[in-house]
């Protein structure tokens, strides 16, 4: 069966204002609202558009986390997606090893694509997606913002520094979403009902061979500098005086 | 003795600015000797740049001719072949460096610091993690390598070298991958400075309102010399082009004079501009979050602010 693997990561929502712990020991996320990652909700709606147009048959959203991420799965099962995994694991996951466990369910599941986000916004790292093509051996087409499948390549456009970017990829590709490949849809309630029947099925790290472990060591958290409060101008002419004295004008 | 290899990003003519970034970076890495490595289809003018740069030891050059695009799948597998000898192999944290420098660490089997701001010791470095909220410091294991990308915002450029660095082409045994192709590249050229190193930025928001009122931007921007930028609303309002973003998923910038018209302060865009050194807001609404943030503040109506800004500059 033709698939669309889809990395689903379940992140601080992005309306809450981060604060650190006063011990500098992380950022709080106790009773704080979590989503999905939106890079890969819209990471979800290009695998559903795919599956839409006849390109694949199955659409699986995986998360690694803690048994929480069960929900955010639910959410994706009720978009649309197919079946789930949650590699269950209360561990802190660095990019690498989220993309050694995607590369294992790669070669079980065989998908002609995975699909992630091009970063999540908590760490904002930007890494998982190229990390998972070079341990499968397979081509990234990173930040994309328009997808088309032809046959055994995929021919994809990528915002890059310098405008947009086309290239092709042979299939299987692992592609990582930009913020204007698409807009997710909005969940309806009987979908919510129907995705409780749907599979999710639950393993650990060691039964894809992978032993987490810690590479980059957190020290500590710090809030970032506060910018000193600036002036209120009346007019135009006011503006170019105070630009002028900074000799910026 | 710490080796550290910066990957040159360019357009197969010139070297871009962001690794004199990079450089100051890796200078400021204790004992550090810097490499610099380009591939290329015809390095040669790349190559003198990167060996003009102030505290550059060598530039290596791999010649390939799948390399006159840059594809991280070509460059990777070459590039980790060369991190060999390295401690740290370092790219900028561009859309080039982003796409490469994770591939390479994967294949290198080793951690990567995205977005390096600070660096407090050869294993120890600082960068912003939930969008700038928060700045994280991180270690290092022992005997690993370190990959990075450099947040360029944090860095002044390196200067010029007296006596440039040796440059000596070299040839590795790893094979680009061909299954990745370039096809094109479209992007507005102009003769504007590029948005993530011009001193001086103009950038609007959906207060624009159309692609055509950007126009009065421009305008201002070429009478002082400036590049323009927009945020992620105006962008996908239609606008404005996508590279023009900045922001905590466009480009993160650090310009001496940022003005922003129209701009609320949404705090991903504010992630992108917190390194410039004066910020000026100009928002019918005073209550705009980006009056937290500006140096300068004027409550005003941008369609009257910046024909009268234009004028009265002249």
């Amino acid at each position: 069966m033709k698939r669309i693997l889809v990395a689903i990561k379940r992140v601080v929502d992005y309306n809450v204002r981060i604060r650190v712990k006063p011990d500098g020991s992380g950022v709080i996320t106790d009773g704080v609202k979590m989503s999905i990652n939106p890079f890969d909700e819209i990471a979800l709606e290009e695998a559903l558009r795919l599956k839409e147009k006849g390109i694949v048959e199955e659409v699986l959203a995986v998360s690694i986390g803690p048994a929480d991420c069960q929900q955010q799965l639910r959410t994706a099962l009720a978009m649309g997606a197919d079946r789930a995994i949650l590699v269950q694991t209360d561990a802190v996951i660095e990019p690498l090893d989220a993309a050694r466990i995607f590369r294992a369910l790669c070669e079980r599941e065989s998908p002609l694509l995975a699909i992630l986000g091009k970063q999540a916004i908590d760490d904002d790292c930007s890494q998982t997606g190229q990390m998972l093509a070079a341990l499968w051996g397979r081509p990234q087409a990173t930040f994309a913002s328009k997808v088309e499948i032809n046959g055994e390549v995929a021919r994809v456009t990528r915002e890059v520094d310098a405008g947009l970017e086309t290239i092709e990829v042979d299939l299987p590709a692992v592609i990582t979403t930009d913020l204007r490949l698409n807009e997710p849809r909005y969940v309806k309630l009987p979908d919510i009902m129907k995705a409780k029947k749907k599979p999710l099925d639950t393993l650990e790290p060691g039964a894809l061979g992978v032993t987490p472990v810690e590479r980059l060591k957190p020290v500590k958290f710090e809030p970032p500098p506060v910018r000193s409060k600036g002036v209120m101008v009346k007019d135009t002419q006011e503006l170019i005086d105070a630009l002028r004295r900074k000799g910026l004008a | 003795m710490n080796r550290i290899l910066i990957v040159a990003e360019h357009d197969g003519s010139r070297l871009n600015p962001a690794i004199a970034k990079c450089v100051t970076c890796a200078r400021g890495i204790p004992d550090a000797e810097i490499t610099v490595a380009v591939f290329a289809a015809d390095p040669s003018a790349v190559a003198a740049d990167a060996a003009a740069v102030a505290g550059v030891d060598r530039v290596v050059t791999v010649t390939h001719p799948i390399h006159a695009n840059a594809l991280a799948a070509a460059i990777a597998p070459q590039l980790t072949e060369l991190a060999a000898a390295y401690t740290h192999v370092f790219g900028p944290s561009t859309t080039f460096g982003k796409d490469l420098m994770p591939r390479v660490a994967a294949l290198l089997e080793a951690p990567q610091v995205s977005d390096l701001m600070a660096v407090e010791s050869a294993t120890r470095f600082r960068r912003p993690i939930y969008a700038s909220n928060a700045i994280t410091t991180v270690e290092t294991v022992a005997g690993s390598k370190v990959v990075a990308t450099i947040r360029i915002a944090s860095f002044e450029a390196a200067g010029v070298s007296v006596a440039p660095a040796p440059i000596e082409a070299t040839t590795v045994a790893a094979l680009p991958a061909t299954h990745t192709r370039f096809i094109s590249v479209s992007s507005a050229r102009s003769d504007r400075p590029d948005l993530q190193t011009a001193a001086k930025v103009v950038s609007g928001g959906r207060a624009l309102a159309s692609a055509d009122n950007f126009g009065i931007l421009f305008k201002l921007a070429d009478k002082m010399g400036a590049a323009v930028g927009a945020s992620r609303a105006a962008v996908d309002a239609g606008y404005a082009a996508n590279d023009m973003q900045v922001g905590q998923t466009g480009k993160i910038i650090a310009p001496e004079l940022y003005l922003a018209f129209g701009i609320s302060g949404a705090i991903q865009h504010l992630t992108g501009i917190k390194d410039a050194k004066t910020i000026v807001a100009i928002n019918k609404d005073p209550e705009a979050p980006i009056f937290e943030v500006a140096d300068i503040g004027l409550v005003g109506d941008l369609f009257q602010v910046v024909p009268e800004l234009e004028r009265l500059l002249g």
